[in-house]
């Protein structure tokens, strides 16, 4: 479970998040919707902790994100994340990009690793591109390459910053679709998003934020037809 | 001018003494560029990270070994560093000062690569668990490596190039040991256009052997 109190961010004097409280359970699909510059992206950073916060926590599985004996690390292999530049690394072949982690984090051997990486390609429907280097891959092979990757780490937590917001729309729904195929096997999944059907269709609850306030929370029927919030209503009627 | 009738022999006899100064050449190169890779990423890494006397001596350094002469830094650690009553053998004045020099060029070049690799490898590694050391050395380091390696192959060719500056001082590598012979016995002409020679050789084995080894390093 993620459990998120009081969590206020800041970049210098930009008061980017404004005492977030928020609770993910296990299992749940969160959809997070909002204009671009309202901290979506910063809070999914305060959840696996690639920003520090001023004030307020972030718990996972009770354990304190931002608290000075944790071991980050190893608190990150729990939590995989998608970006929406799907960074593969350049220089190593997909089976590669997806072992590394296993390997050198998690310590498991150059064939449990592979075996591994070859399981999770073949999950997200790229059996067939094991040797192949990132380059001749397209956006949408090379965003499952990364989803691929974080699985790999057999994380209990996956976040996704936008993931198809990158991409040539004719490659949006492949990506989609391994996620909608995570929500089904039971993934518990923070999606920032702005695909309103995928939110709408897929998640258990979604969050609207404006300028570093969670606005509003809710099952997507609630949110997208009865929002009780004006900015919400305002940012729903435009993405439409 | 046209009655000048050239003598081989002599040279021919020195070849050995030659071959064996240009293995000076070639060792006081490498260790130049060994050391000057190390202190370029150093440079590299501080003029990028840090603030403070220590980016103003990484600046100065770069600034200082790109727009000065070679020739009068190598002469800053002969006469120079010689007026404060520090004597460097010919060797060390030659090592230091292609050090500094290469040092320097390389920083420029490791900045540059380091620049190229987007921010988001380094975040997108560290997402997975990856310390910032496993991140750079897996990660970021063999882009920067790829980026920079010609530059380092260029660099390599200019080391051995420049350390024919070694004469000036004293050192007898390649071009001090053609200049001793060549003073010795006037054949002057012959013996530096033996020695252009031999350069031209070692550089070509330097690209060659780069080549080669690019088309096993890099695979993408
Ligand atoms: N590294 C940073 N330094 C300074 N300001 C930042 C940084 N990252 C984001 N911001 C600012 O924080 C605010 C929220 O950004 P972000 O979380 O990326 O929003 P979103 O993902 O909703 O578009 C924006 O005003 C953005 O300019
Ligand atoms: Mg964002």
């Amino acid at each position: 479970m993620i459990e998120i109190r009081d969590l206020h961010k800041y970049f210098g004097s930009l008061h980017v998040l404004k005492g977030i409280d928020l609770d993910v359970q296990k299992g749940e699909v969160l959809s997070v919707i909002g204009a671009s510059g309202s901290g979506k992206s910063t809070l999914l950073y305060c959840i696996n902790g690639l920003e520090p916060i001023q004030q307020g926590s972030v718990r996972v599985d009770g354990i304190d994100v931002h608290a000075k004996g944790t071991d980050i690390n190893k608190l990150r292999t729990k939590l995989g994340m998608v970006f929406q530049q799907w960074n593969s690394f350049p220089h190593l072949t997909a089976l590669e990009n997806v072992a590394l982690a296993p390997k050198i984090v998690k310590g498991k051997s150059r064939d449990e690793a592979r075996d591994i990486a070859a399981k999770q390609l073949t999950h997200v429907g790229l059996g067939e591109k094991l040797n192949v280097f990132p380059s001749s891959l397209s956006g949408g092979q090379q965003q499952r390459l990364a989803i691929a990757r974080a699985l790999a780490m057999e994380p209990e937590y996956m976040l996704f910053d936008e993931a198809t917001s990158a991409l040539d729309p004719e490659l949006v729904g492949e990506v989609l679709d391994t996620m909608r195929l995570l929500a089904e096997e039971g993934m518990t999944m923070i999606c920032v998003t702005h695909e309103m059907g995928f939110a709408r269709d897929v998640s258990d609850r979604v969050a609207f934020f404006h300028q570093g306030v969670m606005e509003e929370i809710g099952p997507p029927a609630q949110i997208f037809s009865e929002a009780q919030s004006e900015h919400t209503r305002k940012f729903l009627a435009n993405v439409r | 001018m046209f009655d000048y009738n050239f003598h081989w022999r002599p040279v021919m006899k020195s070849l050995p003494d030659l071959l064996e100064a240009s293995l000076l050449t070639i060792q006081v190169a490498v260790l130049a560029m060994v050391l000057g890779i190390i202190i370029g990423l150093c440079l590299a890494l501080t003029r990028l990270h840090l603030k403070g006397p220590l980016y103003w001596f990484a600046s100065a350094w770069v600034e200082l070994a790109r727009n000065t002469p070679a020739l009068f830094q190598l002469f800053f650690f002969g006469f120079g560093l010689g007026a404060f009553g520090l004597h460097l053998s010919p060797y060390f004045i030659v090592l230091a000062g292609l050090t500094f020099n290469c040092a320097g060029y390389l920083a420029e070049n490791f900045r540059g690569g380091f620049q190229a690799v987007p921010e988001t490898q380094l975040r997108a590694s560290r997402s997975l668990g990856m310390t910032a050391w496993q991140a750079y050395t897996r990660v970021v380091i063999p882009q920067v490596f790829r980026i920079v390696y010609h530059p380092i192959t260029n660099q390599m060719v200019w080391a051995v190039l420049m350390s024919s500056l070694g004469m000036l001082v004293g050192f007898r590598e390649l071009s001090g040991e053609t200049q001793f012979f060549a003073s010795r016995t006037f054949r002057i002409f012959e013996y530096f256009a033996v020695t252009a020679v031999i350069y031209y050789v070692i550089v070509k084995i330097i690209l060659l052997a780069s080549r080669l080894l690019a088309s096993r390093l890099f695979r993408y």
